[in-house]
């Protein structure tokens, strides 16, 4: 019987509230499966399991602030065989237990189409399985609602509980164009619905929807496809706010100024935010003897690649200056080990696997450093994918658990405010921090002349305990190495 | 595509990166960029996500054609078929 414990999605995490269960005792669930929805200080995130079974109880109910570590669930290891044979017959059979575990993505028994006969082999959308939560699966055997005929409203159309249970309900709401945002104080009749009404809502307006008390039936979507955002709930909550003047770009800008701003989750998020970025910074520098060091790297070979390259592609081949740095810092940090991993327990632990941290300001103030998994085996067209994806999910707030708790080292490019230097604070436990400034012509010698050339001012901040600034410059040097080829990045 | 279909699918691009900014307080004629505190990945995924509803391509050269909601308009309908 394994434990699945409250994880810690970053230093500044002390505790989690658990908002809402995705799967319930007698689920079958896959390694990577997204179980829960648990608040941090900073955003809600989906966390995701890493051991597959049965899950056996849950620990924690919805609401409760529980410490990093806390078991939150015992999860039977092994779905297959005697394992799944023990889990009650109500709730899981072993068919069941063994379909989902021998096929991940496909639904549940009943939900799968019967075998093709020869003759009525034309059902093409019928083979393809839909990709559903474990809770939904559950909700749609439960309800007797073919996942099949679901549109998914998750991440990359996952189809979660909550789709399945919007579909089984009558189409709850149709309000009319004119209606003000506010929920009606009673139920719309119900109109019959054949294709069925999904809610479509994001993870921020659901949560702002139970913490505002607003039932999100009642809330017009005006996202895509008429989704629910943070914005429509905050809306339906209150009366609209009269036009803020947008607060200034500088860190400075009045707190009054940004918490009034209905962008704002809500100021106490913000302010919680705050706190966790200065326990976890307080922390970095209480404990962490940082040494600095700063490069000026060369970037003309490496733009003019770029720009080539990118002319002949389509906008979604394109490359964005900022993943050459971060493809190049992958690379140095194989040449360079020492720089990534995590201090614990008063010793280096290096790691292989380079999970690169990049540091993302929340428009609504405040900052978010998730992890790309996995950096080192991505090419540059990977990573740009993997960017562009973590920073919407990361402004939209939809991120997951190993984003949150896995990243090695970190890299922030402050570039698009025109800073020139980035002098970094490193995450702990980690124990480097490489910061790019603006890409820019300068003035700079080569060949005996001066001439102007795009120049990026890279620095590193690191940590004392676990390098010395001879192999911080090695790093440096790899680091400018890998841009003067990029055609090899 | 009309010139107010363009114009939705802009705002509902602008609306999917940015979720919080109220489309009403954009000022159609200035620069969007500045207006929604947009960095260089948000705007690519603006442009990616007009390219998924329009159908058109937006090279990197025309970028300085596309720096407001109105400009970004026009550029599209003269190119979407």
């Amino acid at each position: 019987m394994a434990e699945f414990r409250m994880p810690s999605l970053g230093a500044d995490m002390d505790a989690g509230k658990l908002l809402e269960w995705y799967v319930k005792p007698g689920d079958a669930v896959q390694r990577g499966d997204i179980v829960a929805l648990v608040d941090t200080d900073k955003a809600a995130i989906e966390v995701e399991i890493f051991e597959g079974g049965v899950i056996d109880e849950l620990l924690v109910r919805p609401g409760q602030t529980v410490p990093v570590g806390t078991p939150l669930a015992h999860v039977r290891s092994g779905a297959t065989g005697e394992a799944a044979a023990a889990a009650p017959a109500e709730e899981v059979t072993p068919e069941e237990a063994r379909a989902t575990k021998a096929a991940p993505e496909e639904a549940a028994p009943e939900q799968v189409a019967p075998p093709p006969a020869p003759a009525a082999a034309q059902a093409p959308l019928a083979v393809v399985p839909p990709h559903a939560t474990p809770a939904a699966r559950a909700q749609g055997r439960e309800v007797g609602i073919d996942l099949s005929d679901l549109r998914g409203t998750g991440r990359h159309g996952v189809i979660t509980r909550e789709d399945v249970i919007a579909a089984s309900k009558p189409r709850a709401q149709e309000a009319p164009e004119t209606a003000p945002a506010a929920p009606p104080p009673v139920p719309v009749p119900p109109i019959p619905a054949p294709g069925g009404e999904r809610l479509r809502i994001t993870p921020r307006a659901r949560r702002l929807a139970r913490e505002l008390g607003v039932d999100p039936a009642g809330v017009t979507g005006t996202g895509p496809d008429g989704a629910i955002t943070g914005g429509d709930v905050q809306k339906a909550s209150a009366p609209p706010a009269p036009p803020m003047p947008k607060p200034t770009s500088t860190p400075t800008a009045s707190t009054e100024a940004v918490a009034s701003t209905h962008a704002k989750p809500s100021d106490e998020r913000y302010a919680a935010m705050r706190r966790a970025i200065a326990a976890a910074m307080a922390k970095s520098k209480r404990e962490i003897p940082h040494y600095y060091l700063g490069h000026h790297i060369d970037m003309e070979a490496a733009l003019t690649w770029l720009e080539e390259r990118n002319l002949e592609r389509s906008l979604p081949e394109r490359i964005l200056p900022a993943t050459l740095l971060f493809r190049a810092t992958a690379l140095a940090v194989a040449e360079v080990p020492e720089m990534n991993g995590f201090f614990l327990d008063g010793r280096f632990e290096p790691r292989d696997a380079v999970h690169m941290g990049i540091g993302i300001s929340l428009r609504q103030g405040g900052l978010i450093a998730p992890a790309i998994l996995d950096a080192q085996d991505k090419g540059l067209s990977a990573l740009m994918t993997s960017v562009r994806d973590l920073v919407g999910r990361t402004r939209t707030l939809q991120l997951r658990s190993s984003e949150m708790s896995e990243a090695t080292i970190t890299v922030t490019a402050l570039g698009d405010q025109g800073v020139e230097t980035v002098f970094g604070v490193i995450y702990p436990p980690q124990v480097a921090l490489v910061g790019f400034g603006t890409v820019a012509q300068r003035p700079w010698a080569k060949n005996g002349m001066v001439g102007a050339r795009r120049v990026v001012h890279v620095t590193l901040s690191a940590d004392h305990r676990a390098s010395d600034g001879h192999t911080g410059a090695r790093f440096l040097a790899a680091i400018d190495g890998r841009l003067q080829h990029p055609e090899e990045l | 595509m009309t010139e107010q279909e363009i114009r939705d699918a802009i705002m509902s691009s602008l609306h999917s990166v940015a979720p919080e900014i109220e489309l009403d307080e954009i000022d159609p004629a200035k620069p969007i960029g500045p207006q929604m505190d947009v960095d260089s990945i948000d705007f690519l995924n603006v442009l990616m996500s007009i390219h998924e509803q329009t159908g058109v391509d937006i090279p990197e050269r025309d970028y300085p054609k596309v720096q407001t909601v109105d400009d970004t308009v026009a550029y599209i309908a003269a190119r979407a078929s």
